[in-house]
C-alpha cells in the first residue's frame, strides 16, 4: 500500500508540474531563477572567499611553519635580549629570531611584506618556506640581496639580478633580486631577507619584531605561553599560531557574512516567488485539485504532490544556481583577484577549491526553501474541503485573514525583542533573525491590512473603480497573493536603499571633516619603512604657495593578543586641536593635570568594552603609556579599531617626530598643481609618496565605496525585477482566472476598454497600496539594518538618511509598470469572444 | 469484479445503506435533512429530485464521503463510513465510487484518455492494462477518436461523456451523478442520460442520479423525492 501510496503521489505530482510547464513556463522559469540567484550568489561568495582564505591560510602556514608559540612585538620591535633569553629556556627547543616589515616601494600605494631570517634556524621552523631556496641559503647572506615570491616578482615586473628599490626614511634604497621562490613555497607577495641585512638595511640593528618558538616534547605549549605572557616585555605578546591563522579570516568575515546574508536575502525572495507562484497555481488550479480529491486522491498525497512541485523548482533552480556560482567564482577570481569589493581579501592564484559537502549544502537550502516556500499553499489545497472546492470561491481566506493576523502581530513583536539583543561572536545574527521574522509578520498582516483598508473604500458610482474595489475586497486571497511578492521585495529594496544611502551620507560626511584641507600627503597606508623626518616635513610645509601644514603619524599597536592590530594615529599639534579635527560621537571635558587624552573610534569601544573616561594604556616606547578615553569618533577606514592622540603626546611618549600623512592648507592664489611639483622637488625621494587633492581623495574614497556596494546595488536591482515579476505573475494569473467574468461583464454591456480599465484600476490600487505598506515596512527593516546589523558587524554607527528621491522614482516605476501588466494581461484575456469566456469555466 | 472489492458471491450486502443520516450547517438552525434512510442493491439505478436549496448536493457529497454527517451513518458495502478517518475514505472512494458533476470537471491540462485514465493511475492499474480498459471506456461513451484531445477543444455533450467514462472506467459499486445534463441541450442531455443508465447497468454496479428535472429522472428504476420531510417516493407522472 505504502509502495503505491508513493507512486501515486508522483504520478500526481509529475502530472501537476508538466501541466504547468506547459501552461505556465514563463513563469517557471523566473521561480527557478530566483532560486537560482540566491544559491549562485552563496556559492560564488563561499568559493571565492574560500579560495583566498585558503591562500592567505597556506601563506600564513608557511610563515608561522611549526612553531608552537610566536611571540609578537609591534612593528618597530623590541631588543634582541629577548630572543637570547628565550632561546636558552630549558623548555624551547628552537627559537627563530624574525623581523617582519611592511615596506614601502617608490610610487607605489601598496607595501611589500619583507621577512628578515635567520636562514638555519628558520630552516628547522619554517621548512617549506626555507626548503626552496636549496644551495641559494649562503646567498641570502648578501647584506643588498633579497628573494622574491613568484607572486610579488610577477607583481613587480622583477626577474632573477633585477633590483628592487626601497624606501627606507626618506631615502630610496637598491635591493637586488637574488632569486625567485616558487608559488608552492609562498603564495602570495613577500621578500625575504637575512634578519642580519634587514637590521642593516631598515636602521633596526638590535631589533626584532618576532620570535618564532616550539617547544621541547611534552612540555604543556598553553601553559608555557601563558607564564611567558606575563613576564614579556610591555607591548610584547605570546600568540598562538591558531590566532595568526585565524585573524585575516576574522578581519573579513563581517563582510563575508553580509554577502552571505545577501544571498539568503535572494534566496528567500525567491522562497517567496515560489510561495507566490505556488499559491497562484493552487487557486488557478482549485477545482481541478478537488476533483482529484474526489477520484480518490488522498490529502496528504495532494499535500506531497504540491509540496513536490516547489521542491521540484528547487531543485533545478539550485542545480543552475550551483553552476552559476561557480562559474561567476571563477571569473570574479580571474578577473578581480577574488576581491569581493571590500578590498580586504585578495587571492593571487585563480585556483578554485571546490569541496562537495558546503556545496551540497548550498543545493539542499535551495532545495528545502523552495520547498518550504511551497508547503503553505500545498497545505491549504490539501485541506481544503473539496466539496466547497468544487463550487469554486475564494472565501476561506477570510478565515486566513482571521487567523494570520495574530501570528503576524506576534511575529512583529518578536522581530522587535530581537533586533534589540546584542551581537554572537561579533555577527548580527538576531538583527537578521529580527529581519526575516518582521519581514514574516508583516506579511502575515497583509490580509487583515488590505480588508481594513478596501472596507475604507466609499462608493464612488463610478462603476469601473466601485467593480473594481468589490473584486478586491472579494477576492482577499488573490489580493494578498499578489501583494506578497511585491511588499517582500520591494521593502528589502527599500530597507537595502536607505542603508547603503545613510552609509554613503555619512561617509561623505565623514570624509569632509577629516579632509578639510586642500592637499593631502600619504606614504603607502601600512609600511613600516617611509616617513617624513622632522626636516622634511619642515621643507614640505615651506614649499611656496603652501599656507598651513598638518603632519600624522600612524602605526600599528598589539593591544590583544587575539585580536588583530589596532592603529595609533598621533595628529593635530595639542589636545583642542585634536579633538576638533575628529568627527567625534560622544567626548568628555578633559582638564591638564590627568592623564594625556586618546580618542578612540567606535570599533574599539564596542571591541575592547573601553567607555569614556576611562583609562587605556598604550604600548609605547617598550613602555605601558596611560592615557584617558576622551572622545569617541567614528572610523569607516578600520574596522580593527583605532586610536587618535596629539603629536605632542605621541612624541613625549616615543621621541618620534616622524611623520607618515599629511594634510596641507594653499594659500588663495596658489596653483595646486604647481605645489605638487614643488613638494617632489623639495624631497630626495619625491615621487615616492602620493599627493592628492582632498576633491581626489574624496572622489577616490567614495569610488571605493560605490565598488563595495556594488553587489547590493546589484541585488537591489534584482530585487525590482522580482517585484514586478510578481506583479506580472499575479496580474495574467487572475486576467487569465477571470475570463469567464469579463465574458459576463461584457454580456452585461461593460465596455472592453472599461473592463480593460478595471483591471488596471485593480493593478494600480494593488500596487499603490503594496507600495506604501513595502515603504512602511522597508523604513522599519531599514531602521535594524542601519542600528543593529550594520553597528554589530562593522563597529561603526551610521546617521539615518532616507533617499526619497530614489524611493520616489521607484515607487511610482513600480505602480506604473504594476499597471501596464495589468492592462496587458486584461487585453491578452479579453482577446476571446465574450460568449466563449462565458462557457468556459473550469 | 470491482478492483480490490468483496466477492460478488458474497451474501447479499447492500451496495450502499443510509441509516437515520442527520446534516445541519450550523447548529442553531433546523437540520437541512434529517433521519435519512436508504438501501440499495446491486443492479439498482435511483433517480432523487428535489427543489433547490433541498440539501441534494449535500446528500451527494455524505454518500461519497467528501462531508461528515452529524448523526447517522453511510454504509458502503457494510463500511461505515463514519468510523473512517479521511484517508480510508477516500481510498474507498477512490475504488468503489464513480462520479458524474454537472460542470464536468475534467482536467483542462489532461487529455481525453489521460483524463479517463486517471482513476485506474490511482488504483496502479498496470500500463497496458490501462490502455486496454480506456480505450474499451472511451469507445463505450463513443469518442474513442477524440482520445488525444484536450477537454477545451470539444462540445459540452462530447465533455460529459469524457465525465461518464472517467466515472466508470474503474468499475466502481456506486456511482454518483450530480445533474450530470444541466448544462446540456435537451437532445445531448437525453443521449448523455441514456449513455450513463446503459453504462451503470453493464457495469453491475449501482448508480445514484441527482436531479430537478423530470425527464432525466425517469431515465432510473425508481425517484425519490427529497424534501423537508426526507426521502419519499415520488407521485407518478401523469
Amino acid at each position: 500500500m505504502n509502495h503505491r501510496h508513493s507512486a501515486g503521489t508522483l504520478m500526481i505530482g509529475r502530472m501537476l508540474l508538466l501541466a504547468q510547464l506547459r501552461e505556465q513556463p514563463l513563469r517557471l522559469l523566473v521561480t527557478v531563477l530566483a532560486v537560482a540567484l540566491g544559491v549562485a550568489l552563496g556559492v560564488s561568495v563561499y568559493l571565492v572567499n574560500g579560495a583566498a582564505l585558503n591562500e592567505f591560510g597556506l601563506a600564513t602556514k608557511r610563515l608561522v611553519g611549526e612553531a608552537d608559540v610566536i611571540v609578537r612585538g609591534s612593528r618597530d620591535g623590541f631588543a634582541e635580549e629577548l630572543f637570547v633569553r628565550l632561546a636558552q629556556n630549558a623548555a624551547v627547543s628552537v627559537a627563530s629570531p624574525v623581523i617582519e616589515l611592511q615596506v614601502a616601494l617608490p610610487a607605489r600605494r601598496d607595501t611589500l611584506k619583507v621577512l628578515g631570517v635567520d636562514p638555519f634556524r628558520a630552516a628547522a621552523l619554517q621548512p617549506a618556506l626555507m626548503g626552496d631556496l636549496g644551495g641559494g641559503i649562503f646567498q641570502l647572506f648578501r647584506s643588498d640581496g633579497i628573494y622574491l615570491s613568484g607572486a610579488a616578482a610577477e607583481e613587480l615586473q622583477l626577474r632573477r639580478g633585477d633590483t628592487l628599490q626601497i624606501v627606507v626614511g626618506s631615502a630610496p634604497k637598491p635591493l637586488k633580486v637574488l632569486g625567485i621562490l616558487s608559488a608552492a613555497a609562498y603564495p602570495q607577495p613577500l621578500g625575504l631577507m637575512d634578519i642580519a641585512s634587514v637590521q642593516w638595511a631598515f636602521n633596526q640593528i638590535g631589533r626584532l619584531n618576532r620570535v618564532d618558538v616550539r617547544l621541547r616534547q611534552r612540555v604543556d605549549v598553553e601553559g608555557f605561553r601563558l607564564s611567558l605572557s606575563r613576564v614579556l616585555p610591555v607591548g610584547v605578546q605570546a600568540i598562538a599560531p591558531q590566532v595568526e591563522r585565524d585573524r585575516a579570516a576574522t578581519v573579513t568575515r563581517a563582510y563575508r557574512v553580509n554577502l552571505n546574508m545577501l544571498a539568503l536575502v535572494a534566496l528567500w525572495t525567491g522562497a517567496f516567488l515560489v510561495f507566490s507562484t505556488q499559491s497562484l497555481a493552487v487557486l488557478r488550479r482549485q477545482r481541478s485539485l478537488a476533483v482529484l480529491r474526489a477520484l480518490g486522491v488522498t490529502r496528504g498525497q495532494l499535500r506531497r504532490a504540491l509540496v513536490g512541485e516547489g521542491v521540484a523548482l528547487g531543485l533545478a533552480g539550485s542545480l543552475l544556481g550551483l553552476v552559476l556560482g561557480t562559474l561567476i567564482a571563477a571569473a570574479t577570481l580571474q578577473l578581480l583577484t577574488g576581491d569581493l569589493g571590500s578590498g580586504q581579501l585578495r587571492a593571487v592564484s585563480t585556483e578554485l577549491h571546490v569541496a562537495p559537502l558546503p556545496l551540497l549544502g548550498f543545493f539542499m537550502l535551495g532545495t528545502i526553501v523552495a520547498g518550504a516556500g511551497a508547503w503553505l499553499p500545498a497545505r491549504s489545497a490539501a485541506g481544503r474541503a473539496p466539496a466547497a472546492a468544487l463550487k469554486g470561491g475564494d472565501g476561506e481566506y477570510t478565515v486566513v485573514a482571521r487567523k494570520s493576523w495574530q501570528w503576524g502581530a506576534m511575529l512583529m513583536g518578536l522581530g522587535a525583542l530581537l533586533a534589540r539583543l546584542p551581537p554572537v561572536s561579533g555577527l548580527p545574527i538576531f538583527g537578521y533573525a529580527s529581519i526575516a521574522v518582521l519581514l514574516f509578520g508583516a506579511v502575515l498582516l497583509v490580509p487583515t491590512w488590505t480588508i481594513r483598508v478596501l472596507r475604507l473604500a466609499p462608493r464612488t458610482h463610478r462603476v469601473v473603480l466601485d467593480t473594481a474595489v468589490a473584486q478586491l475586497r472579494e477576492n482577499i486571497g488573490l489580493s494578498t497573493l499578489s501583494l506578497a511578492s511585491i511588499i517582500a521585495s520591494f521593502s528589502l529594496m527599500v530597507a537595502m536603499a536607505i542603508m547603503v544611502y545613510s552609509f554613503r551620507m555619512s561617509f561623505d560626511h565623514w570624509l569632509g571633516k577629516l579632509l578639510p584641507a586642500d592637499l593631502q600627503l600619504r606614504e603607502p597606508p601600512g609600511n613600516d619603512t617611509a616617513f617624513w623626518s622632522a626636516t622634511d616635513q619642515a621643507h614640505l610645509a615651506s614649499v611656496k604657495g603652501v599656507a598651513r601644514a598638518e603632519f600624522r603619524r600612524s602605526r600599528q599597536l598589539l593591544l590583544d593578543s587575539a585580536r588583530a592590530p589596532v592603529t595609533l594615529v598621533a595628529r593635530g599639534a595639542d589636545a583642542l586641536r585634536t579633538s576638533e579635527e575628529l568627527p567625534l560621537v560622544r567626548s568628555i571635558a578633559w582638564s591638564a593635570g590627568r592623564a594625556q587624552p586618546a580618542w578612540i573610534s567606535e570599533a574599539l569601544q564596542d571591541l575592547y568594552g573601553y567607555r569614556l573616561g576611562d583609562s587605556i594604556n598604550l604600548p609605547l616606547a617598550g613602555r605601558l603609556q596611560p592615557f584617558m578615553v576622551a572622545g569617541i569618533w567614528r572610523d569607516y577606514a578600520r574596522m580593527s579599531g583605532t586610536v587618535v592622540i596629539s603629536r605632542q603626546a605621541y612624541f613625549d611618549a616615543t621621541g618620534d617626530a616622524g611623520a607618515n600623512e599629511g594634510s596641507l592648507w594653499l594659500q588663495a592664489q596658489a596653483n595646486s598643481t604647481e605645489v605638487e611639483a614643488a613638494l617632489r622637488a623639495c624631497c630626495l625621494r619625491g615621487s615616492s609618496f602620493e599627493i592628492l587633492t582632498s576633491a581626489a581623495l574624496r572622489e577616490h574614497s567614495l569610488k571605493i565605496f560605490d565598488r563595495a556596494f556594488a553587489i547590493t546595488y546589484a541585488l537591489e536591482a534584482i530585487a525590482v525585477l522580482i517585484g514586478l515579476t510578481g506583479v506580472s505573475f499575479a496580474a495574467s494569473s487572475t486576467a487569465l482566472a477571470r475570463r469567464a467574468e469579463f465574458g459576463m461583464l461584457r454580456h452585461i454591456g461593460m465596455r472592453r476598454q472599461q473592463v480593460i480599465g478595471m483591471l488596471a484600476t485593480e493593478g494600480m490600487l494593488t500596487s499603490v497600496f503594496g507600495v506604501v505598506y513595502g515603504l512602511a515596512l522597508g523604513g522599519a527593516l531599514s531602521l535594524v539594518l542601519v542600528y543593529v546589523v550594520n553597528r554589530q558587524s562593522f563597529n561603526w554607527s551610521i546617521d539615518l538618511s532616507v533617499p526619497y528621491w530614489q524611493l520616489a522614482v521607484l515607487c511610482v516605476t513600480l505602480i506604473a509598470a504594476a499597471a501596464i501588466t495589468a492592462i496587458a494581461s486584461g487585453r491578452a484575456a479579453m482577446s476571446q469572444d465574450a460568449v466563449r469566456a462565458v462557457r468556459e469555466d473550469w | 469484479m470491482p478492483l480490490d472489492g468483496p466477492s460478488l458471491n458474497m451474501v447479499d450486502v447492500a451496495v450502499l445503506r443510509l441509516e437515520n443520516l442527520t446534516k445541519r450547517y450550523r447548529s442553531d438552525r433546523p437540520p437541512i435533512f434529517e433521519n435519512l434512510n436508504l438501501e440499495l442493491h446491486q443492479g439498482d439505478y435511483l433517480a432523487i429530485m428535489g427543489e433547490s436549496g433541498v440539501g441534494k448536493s449535500t446528500l451527494l457529497n455524505l454518500l461519497a464521503g467528501l462531508d461528515r454527517a452529524d448523526s447517522g451513518r453511510v454504509l458502503h458495502e457494510g463500511a461505515d463510513l463514519s468510523v473512517l478517518d479521511d484517508d480510508a475514505t477516500t481510498l474507498l472512494r477512490r475504488r468503489a465510487v464513480g462520479f458524474v458533476f454537472q460542470a464536468f470537471h475534467v482536467l483542462p491540462f489532461l487529455t481525453v484518455k489521460q483524463n479517463v485514465a486517471l482513476p485506474l493511475e490511482l488504483l496502479g492499474v498496470t500500463e497496458p492494462e490501462r490502455g486496454r480498459r480506456t480505450l474499451e471506456m472511451l469507445a463505450g461513451v463513443g469518442i474513442a477518436p477524440l482520445a488525444g484531445r484536450y477537454a477545451r477543444e470539444l462540445s459540452g455533450g462530447e465533455v460529459q461523456r469524457i465525465a461518464i467514462a472517467r466515472a466508470l472506467v474503474h468499475r466502481p459499486r456506486l456511482v454518483l451523478a450530480d445533474e450530470p445534463t444541466g448544462n446540456l441541450d435537451p437532445r445531448t442531455a437525453a443521449t448523455t442520460l441514456a449513455l450513463l443508465r446503459a453504462q451503470v447497468k453493464s457495469n453491475a454496479g449501482a448508480g445514484i442520479l441527482i436531479t430537478h428535472s423530470r425527464t432525466a429522472a425517469e431515465t432510473a428504476d425508481r425517484i425519490l423525492v427529497l424534501d423537508a420531510g426526507g426521502l419519499r417516493p415520488a407521485e407518478p407522472s401523469v
